[in-house]
């Protein structure tokens, strides 16, 4: 599959599935999408860019570990769920802030956090799993 | 102030291995400092106690099942307590002295802390499962402290055989004071002894009994589970002194003394107890007789001393509670004192075989001193603490019915040869010729002198100063223990009666014996030797037999062959499916031909001819990709039905399934090829055929009940107005449903990491084993590719 065509076109295809993935992470309260399926076009994004250039680029290109991606992404969704200490509510009650950046209002949201935590559990979980698997067969 | 007082062991706890870094076995000083404040916090509840009052406090802990973290200060716990703290801050300071230079005299500390702080809560516990937890937690600090010299096989087999029994003990323990919250409704120790009769009349009294006393008897070694209790003797002497004689095994005695009120009294409790506790006390000071180690000679005392608080809670007068609430504190102060004195003998001259020591009273007087008071109040001389208590057990004991004066001959018999231990161990090291020990043997320093000696002051002035002791000690614990006030009266100055009789006839027989020790020690070993067997070796077969039961269960469920897994799961999962079908006839209905349209009988026919691509490929590889085709179908479907994340998530899963299910295929270095025989094919077929079938039948069956639709509707009306999101998977997802979601993703990690360790431990352990090169591997890849 390490053809030429592949090989040019797969670093467009990773970057534009991972900006993808990104912004079906933030649709997703509202539309189709969600911090799952971002993270699962994440890692497929990985995965085509690992089978065009091998496994060591993708670890150079992400800079940590997978599974500590994975773990970063618990962490958040954990912390997302104890900011509701702060207001004195039950854990993981969603709450929302609406600053305005230049006039325009954004709407940010701890249930938001969350989706970006589990957004990275899954990235870094399956890229890891697929990482893994990949570089057995090298070796 | 009683909330932080329970905290106060365990944060002292963190800090003991600093402070020790930086003030080497001077810190004892300062970490005695805290259960010597416990112990003036908690005398200050002395005053109302012995006025009868009763101090309870704790706060909701999980308030929907009724359950508190509340305590509970009585004349039974302060008592306890003031043993627990007192004699705590005495081993602090021992310990100081003991272990000093010692590496991890830092880590030594830590733990009896943290032991102190478990025993403490326990005696205070109120609710019931507080209760449980500090009871476990005193099994595993008690683990710890046995364990503490881990680099010896002996400790190491030791702390587990502690832990195995007293733990096992524990949860029958749970088990009972549940069903006991069962029947009363009620989980506070507190509430449970204004219940009256309720637990004795319910039909599953005798099961909450056994299960109690299966706690109560591990923890106090009574026999058969004596063995643990010896054993633990491979810890350091200040745990010996403190855990194994003078706290935790008393836990046992103090549980039953708390139900007493409420159990006692009945045909169970007043048989078992006593027949138990009696052959403990007789086979505890006949196997202490055969010893030569000082340590091991005072722990089957302990147990010997156990057998006889129990068989006294159980025997059920009066004045037999009495005995055994003065016996118990007498004991502790006592026994703490000479294992104490052992530990100091061991230290200092080097060896604590009773047979390579003598003469040392010269060399060593404050410890010899302390030594001959401890004995002479377990030998039940006045004028010490342990008279008193013997006086009164006689006393409670001696009645005309054939079942008391059995009771009373095990007591004589017991006591004296209690007696001679107890002389044995302080005066055989002291007296006579001088004998060459391993080390030049000269008196320890003060931090090793003050527990023996405070304690052996205390069992003095207990019995000197019996009124006040009884008024405020004694009594309101003898009241506790009988649930009714309790007027102790007995003073050093015996009276001319029956008890007092038999006190002079223990004693004879104790001298008698005494000058016979030798050979007593020798029928004692020919008749161990002769029996072969006991419980401690029972123990190891129980277990080794364990380990090879699991490993045959193992052998025959894990054999590591994948198709062997997969066709177990497989076959199970059609059986737990199709079989309750076939017995309920609750089949689906036959379905009416789909009315669709052309395209969707085209992704229909896609889905169809992927499947058959599947069974026909050639190679693996192909199978996996074919196997994309009918999800991919699968997903179209979802996008025409009107659910677009759900098809979203359909593509995304089954690409990535394939990505990975090939890297796998590669990884496993399976031929390309499908090497099976025509009857294994058929009879793999026909599994695949009954899963697949009956999750399709389930499916059908489910989609015909009846839709519940208020949950869809709730989710409709305030997905937006609650959650402020339209996209309502997403919502339930990570707000109304936020906690599922956490564990899921918890889950995904976690499998993540353990198909990492699974990946990388694998091949390692293959490349070892054969040098065959991972040729099929590489062809696949190369077709992949």
């Amino acid at each position: 599959m390490r053809t030429l065509i592949f090989r040019t076109i797969a670093p467009f295809l990773s970057s534009l599935m991972i900006l993808f993935s990104v912004f079906v992470l933030l649709r997703g309260h509202n539309q189709p999408g969600g911090g799952f399926i971002g993270g699962l076009i994440a890692a497929s994004a990985l995965a085509i860019y690992g089978i065009a250039f091998g496994v060591s680029p993708v670890r150079r290109a992400i800079r940590f570990h997978p599974m500590a991606l994975s773990g970063f992404g618990l962490l958040l969704a954990a912390i997302a769920g104890m900011l509701s200490i702060f207001s004195g509510v039950p854990f993981l009650t969603g709450l929302w802030v609406t600053p305005t950046f230049f006039g325009v209002p954004i709407a940010l949201s701890t249930p938001m956090l969350f989706d970006i935590g589990v957004y990275f559990v899954v990235f870094g979980s399956i890229t890891s799993t697929a990482l893994a698997l990949e570089e057995r067969e090298r070796d | 102030m009683t909330f932080y007082a329970l905290f106060l062991p365990f944060i002292a706890a963190l800090f003991a291995p600093i402070l020790t870094r930086y003030l080497k076995h001077n810190a004892a000083w300062v970490l005695a400092a805290a259960p010597a404040l416990l112990f003036v916090h908690f005398l200050g509840f002395a005053d109302g106690v012995a006025h009868g009052e009763r101090f309870t406090g704790g706060y909701p802990w999980i308030p929907s099942f009724n359950v508190n973290f509340s305590w509970l200060i009585d004349g039974l716990s302060l008592t306890f307590v003031l043993l627990i703290t007192g004699i705590g801050t005495l081993i602090v300071l021992y310990a100081g002295g003991y272990l000093k230079g010692h590496r991890h005299q830092g880590r030594f500390f830590s733990f009896i802390l943290m032991f102190m702080g478990a025993m403490q809560g326990l005696v205070l516990s109120d609710s019931f499962l507080m209760l449980f937890v500090f009871w476990e937690l005193t099994s595993i600090t008690s683990f710890l402290l046995i364990g503490f010299n881990h680099a010896e096989e002996r400790s190491r087999r030791s702390a587990i055989q502690a832990l195995v029994v007293t733990g096992l003990g524990g949860l029958s323990l749970l088990a009972g004071l549940l069903i006991i919250w069962n029947i009363t409704g009620v989980s506070e120790m507190s509430l449970l002894l204004s219940t009256g009769d309720l637990l004795r009349d319910s039909p599953f009294f005798i099961a909450a009994f056994v299960l109690v006393l299966g706690g109560a008897f591990t923890k106090s070694a009574q026999f058969p589970f004596h063995f643990w209790l010896p054993n633990a003797m491979e810890a350091p002497t200040p745990v010996s002194a403190y855990l194994h004689s003078a706290t935790m095994v008393k836990a046992g005695v103090f549980l039953l003394m708390r139900l007493n009120p409420v159990m006692g009294e009945t045909a169970a409790w007043e048989t078992v107890l006593p027949i138990f506790g009696g052959f403990t006390l007789i086979a505890g000071t006949l196997l202490a007789a055969r010893q030569t180690d000082l340590k091991l000679m005072l722990a089957y005392t302990t147990m010997a001393s156990l057998g006889l608080l129990v068989m006294l809670t159980g025997f059920g007068s009066e004045k037999a509670a009495e005995g055994a609430v003065l016996y118990l504190i007498a004991h502790s102060m006592f026994k703490g004192g000479l294992f104490m004195v052992a530990g100091n003998v061991d230290h200092e001259a080097g060896t604590r075989d009773v047979t390579k020591l003598g003469g040392l009273a010269r060399a060593m007087p404050v410890t010899f001193l302390a030594a001959l008071f401890a004995a002479i109040s377990m030998g039940g001389l006045p004028p010490f603490v342990g008279f008193l208590a013997k006086e009164e057990i006689y006393a409670g004991l001696a009645h005309g019915d054939t079942w008391s004066i059995m009771i009373t001959i095990v007591a004589i018999a017991g006591n004296a040869l209690m007696f001679v231990i107890g002389f044995a161990v302080a005066l055989k090291p002291f007296l006579g010729p001088k004998v060459e020990t391993p080390k030049h043997a000269h008196e320890g320093p003060v931090l090793l002198l003050a527990g023996p000696a405070i304690l052996a002051l205390c069992s003095l002035f207990a019995a000197l100063f019996s009124g006040w002791f009884h008024e405020y000690f004694s009594g309101p614990m003898a009241s506790a223990v009988m649930g009714h006030e309790a007027h102790i009266t007995i003073t050093i100055v015996p009276h001319l009666g029956l008890a007092f009789y038999l006190s002079l006839l223990t004693i004879v027989l104790g001298v008698l014996l005494y000058l016979s020790l030798a050979r007593l020690r020798a029928a004692m070993a020919g008749l161990l030797e002769a029996i072969g067997w006991g419980p401690d070796r029972g123990f190891d077969q129980a277990i080794v037999g364990i380990v090879k039961f699991s490993v045959a269960v193992t052998k025959t469920i894990q054999n590591g062959r994948l198709e062997f897994y997969i066709t177990a799961t497989f076959v199970m999962l059609a059986a737990a499916i199709l079989i309750p079908m076939g017995i309920a006839g609750d089949w689906p209905d036959a379905l009416a031909f789909p009315k669709l349209y052309f395209y969707e009988w085209l992704l229909v026919l896609i889905a169809v001819l992927g499947q058959f691509a599947v069974i026909w490929a050639k190679n693996r590889l192909t199978a996996i990709v074919s196997l994309g085709i009918q999800g991919f179908a699968v997903a179209v479907f979802f996008m025409l039905m009107g659910a677009p994340d759900l098809s979203f998530t359909q593509f995304m899963v089954e690409t990535l399934s394939v990505v990975i299910l090939a890297l796998a295929m590669t990884r496993l270095r399976l031929s390309p090829q499908d090497h099976r025989s025509p009857f294994q094919m058929v009879l793999d077929g026909t599994i695949a055929t009954a899963t697949g079938g009956a999750l399709t039948l389930l499916l059908l069956r489910v989609l015909e009940t009846d839709f519940d639709a208020s949950l869809t509707e709730f989710f409709n009306t305030y997905s937006y107005q609650i959650a402020h999101g339209r996209n309502i998977v997403n919502v339930i997802l990570v707000d109304f449903r936020g906690i599922d979601t956490f564990g899921e993703i918890a889950v995904v990690m976690t499998s993540g990491l353990a198909i990492l360790a699974l990946i990388r431990v694998l091949p390692r352990r293959s490349r070892s084993s054969s040098s065959e090169p991972p040729a099929p591997a590489g062809e696949a890849a190369g077709k992949m590719a």
